[in-house]
């Protein structure tokens, strides 16, 4: 215990991450087992003592106390576990030595109510002030030092040298004090049997597609594969032993705000998808999914009505199988669980599960119009996942990326339109758009930042057709220059510094998001707000 | 009421017969001097009556302590105006430290100042004297604080030091910085103690007045290399200042009774905090109450309302007086 209370007070004194981490890798050096395998479990939150609460420390002091001091005493430390650990009256000669972790941890389980204020008398007297702060926090499940449980697990995989997504893929079915986990990492020991229960896997997930990777990844767009990412939550669903446990991304267990979801799938598998919830906002060829907000009623439930089964009703959006009866997919190429996946799906319950559709997409600006077309809006974005990646824990570099939904906008003026091609070769559909390099009421002019030729509708097209014929002031050859009257919100990822523009401005994969008619050219936004947009 | 001769006041203790002032926050024509803390000792006084340490110590901060100073040695008696009797008694607190017995009309009151009960190789122990008022401080009058045994901290110190690095002690000036050295010595380290500019004088002070600190050196125009694995002191406001860029990757710690609880450390912004202070803890508080066993007890500057509902508890008569000016939050 001692070794514990040192740790937990030298986590209190350092501030910086690394300084933390350093502390806990030795204590998890130097200690032994069972000690460091409950310390764990306390800095993780993995320990629960129901008889040992705030509430019992306070009544034991107040035994021991006058409440007056007691109150001051506590309104200046400013936590009860501190304020007991320094008051408690210290017997002359304490009457054992210190417990070990294990040892404070198998007394406090011992604890009942009726018991709870001599057990705890026992253990305070053995230990000093530190100890008891050290003690009462373990005991209370309050550790409140600054060490998420994250941290914990880092700390551990450092320790060992081993990697962190495999401690956390470990740690889930394991309990205090994590001896197999200890034996696996430090002694070389098997890993820790999965057995017969249905455990999390660690997510694969991805990184946001901006930067330089939009260019590596148009270079390359052949080696990926695009899905449309859907706006539920992520989720997976694991038959193990007879049962079914459905897991979110933070590794929460949510099968029971989703019986429907569990009760749906009986054989031995492991599949990641979205959960989302059917409803009325039906979105055509790849719709049946209702908004996030529908899916909100089901989330956080601890047990479901019938009513809200009937109402919203949930399944899950399937995009990749991890595993098939005894056989891990993980190491396998996406494209070989994909076709894993289409095998399965049909002989699954087609009320709770179905298949993500892959887009058929040649090229990154190709997709760049598929997803500023989908107008389902249970669609957040597209995914972008290379065919040959396997499915690893966590976020590696380069395998998967999503690309969001969520643009910039600026208003533009429409300056030049361009007839189109194919089945819009009668259409002025192709539009050059620009903004004002000042002041437009004291002589600016209007400098093209962009050019864009999808983001509107049918509809729109026909009327934006009508006004550059209209109002054209000039024509080379396939183009026309309008008298730029007309204001277009246009939508983009990103704008990059170009010294091909006269702007100086480039934008990427730039649509028209709306047509503001409504506004009044003068009041479009000016060069300089876009300049404030770049970010390279 | 008792030693109605006696008047607090909020610039200090007014002894109303002799027209004069026990550490008075402004200047007063006659003021006695418990000690040397700039809490209590301030420059500007007509006449003053301090040990010649306080008296020492107070030259060196002012210059001039005083117009007229007298020193009064441990256990000397002065006579005041109105015929008050002051006799100087060692409080334990830092060198010159002292309790003044004020006597007049058949009542006897003890003004502590500030004082300690743990033993210090720089000053000599706190004596209890039997009176009628004892006017004790309460800096650290919370049952929380209870100062553990000094060699502990002093060990936790040295163990701290570590390869390509120093240990930087954030210490009062005045008591704790030479007390901290001495507390080294005694544990039997006896490498230079390198210090920052602003507590050499004091430190050179101690020793001419028969305080033995062994090899102390300024860092000033020391190469950073040479401080490696060294112990430095500094006053708390440098603990994280400029100064302290000059050393190499401190660890920095702070030697005060507020380390005791854990905010009070984690705001100081400290790696290791030591709990070493110069002033009584809530034990030695009671205890000497207790021992004394004053008709009166009059609660001076700190946490008064603990220690008034300790006599209280313990059916002691007790008052606590609203004096201004004493701080001691680098204690």
């Amino acid at each position: 215990m001692e070794a514990f209370a040192a740790l937990v007070d030298a986590i209190v004194y350092t501030r910086s991450r690394n300084g933390k981490l350093a502390l806990i890798i030795a204590y998890l050096r130097a200690t032994p087992d069972p000690d460091r395998g409950w310390a764990l479990a306390a800095l993780t939150g993995g320990l629960d003592f129901p008889a040992v609460k705030a509430s019992a420390i306070r009544a034991l002091m107040m035994a021991r106390i006058d409440p007056v001091l007691w109150q001051l005493s506590r309104d200046f430390v400013g936590d009860t576990a501190e304020t007991a650990s320094l008051l408690w009256p210290e017997p002359a000669e304490k009457p054992a030595p210190p417990p070990t972790v294990a040892e404070a941890v198998g007394e406090l389980a011992a604890i009942t109510r009726s018991n709870v204020a001599q057990k705890l008398s026992e253990l305070f007297d053995r230990l000093d002030a530190d100890g008891r702060y050290a003690l009462i926090k373990l005991a209370t499940g309050a550790m409140r030092i600054g060490i998420s449980a994250r941290l914990a697990k880092v700390a551990f995989a450092q320790a060992f040298g081993v990697a962190v997504e495999l401690v956390e893929e470990f740690w889930h079915g394991q309990t205090a004090p994590y001896t197999a986990l200890f034996d696996w990492a430090a002694r070389g020991a098997p890993p820790p049997d999965h057995g017969d229960v249905p455990l999390l896997r660690p997510f694969m997930l991805s990184h946001p597609l901006e930067g330089p990777a939009i260019d590596a990844v148009a270079a390359d767009f052949a080696a990926f594969a695009a899905e449309w990412k859907w706006d539920g939550i992520r989720v997976q669903v694991v038959h193990a032993g007879g049962d079914t446990r459905v897991f979110s991304r933070g590794g929460d267990d949510v099968t029971a705000a989703f019986p429907e979801i569990a009760a749906a799938l009986d054989r031995p598998m492991i599949l990641d998808g979205e959960l989302m919830v059917r409803g009325s906002h039906q979105g055509g060829a790849e719709g049946g999914a209702a908004s996030f907000n529908a899916l909100q009623q089901r989330l956080g439930r601890k047990t479901v009505s019938a009513a809200m089964l009937r109402d919203y009703p949930a399944f899950v959006r399937l995009y990749d199988v991890l595993q098939v009866a005894e056989e891990d997919m993980r190491p396998f190429a996406w494209e070989q669980r994909r076709a894993r996946l289409e095998e399965i799906v049909p002989a699954l319950d087609g009320e709770r599960f179905d298949l993500s559709g892959v887009i058929a997409a040649e090229t990154l600006d190709a997709l760049a119009e598929l997803r500023s077309r989908a107008r389902d809006a249970a669609i957040e974005g597209v995914m972008l996942k290379r065919r040959d990646a396997p499915y690893v824990a966590g976020r590696r570099t380069g395998l998967w990326f999503k690309w969001k939904r969520d643009p910039l906008t600026v208003d533009c003026v429409l300056m030049y339109a361009q007839r189109g091609s194919g089945k819009r070769s009668s259409f002025y559909s192709d539009y050059t758009f620009g903004c004002w390099n000042g002041d437009p009421d004291a002589g600016a002019e209007l400098l093209p930042v962009g050019k864009a030729y999808f983001g509107f509708t049918d509809e729109e097209l026909k009327w934006l057709d009508r006004h550059v014929r209209q109002h054209t002031v000039a024509r080379f050859g396939p183009v026309r220059e309008t008298d730029k009257s007309l204001v277009l919100e246009v939508a983009f990822d990103s704008v990059h510094a170009s010294k091909r523009h006269k702007s100086g401005l480039a934008m990427r994969f730039p649509r028209i998001s709306r047509i503001r008619a409504d506004k009044p050219a003068h009041e479009a936004d000016r060069i300089e707000t876009l300049q404030a947009m770049v970010r390279d | 009421m008792t030693a109605r001769w006696l008047v607090p006041e909020r610039e200090g203790l007014r002894v109303a017969p002799a027209g004069a002032w026990v550490d008075p926050a402004q200047p007063a024509p006659l003021a006695l001097i418990t000690h040397g803390h700039a809490d209590h000792a301030r420059g500007g006084h007509g006449q003053v009556f301090a040990t010649a340490e306080t008296l020492a110590i107070m030259a060196l901060r002012f210059g001039h302590p005083a117009a007229r100073a007298v020193p009064v040695a441990y256990g000397e008696t002065v006579t005041l105006p109105g015929g008050v009797r002051a006799t100087f008694h060692p409080a334990g607190h830092v060198l010159g430290s002292a309790q003044i017995l004020l006597e007049h009309a058949g009542e006897r009151v003890v003004v502590t100042g500030d004082f300690k009960r743990r033993p210090d190789p720089t000053c000599p122990p706190f004596v209890p004297v039997p009176c009628d008022v004892l006017i004790t401080e309460a800096t650290f009058g919370l049952p929380v604080f209870r100062h553990p045994p000094i060699g502990g901290e002093i060990a936790r110190l040295l163990a701290a030091r570590g390869a390509g690095r120093c240990v930087l002690v954030g210490a009062y000036a005045l008591g704790k910085a030479q007390r901290v050295i001495a507390e080294l010595r005694r544990a039997g380290y006896h490498e230079p103690v390198w210090l920052h500019g602003a507590l050499e004088r004091m430190c050179r002070l101690y020793a001419e007045l028969g305080v033995d600190l062994g090899d102390v050196r300024l860092v000033a125009g020391v190469p950073k290399g040479a401080l490696e694995g060294a112990i430095v002191l500094s006053p708390p406001s440098a603990l994280n200042d400029r100064w302290s860029r000059r050393l190499p990757d401190p660890v920095t710690a702070m030697a005060s009774g507020w380390m005791r609880v854990r905010q009070r450390a984690r705001q100081r912004n400290v790696d290791l905090p030591l709990v070493i202070s110069d002033h009584a803890d809530w034990d030695e508080l009671t205890a000497t109450i207790a021992e004394v066993n004053p008709g009166e007890t009059w609660i001076t500057h700190g946490a008064e309302e603990a220690l008034l509902r300790w006599c209280e508890l313990t059916q002691r008569k007790a008052r606590a007086l609203a004096l201004v000016g004493y701080d001691d939050e680098d204690d």
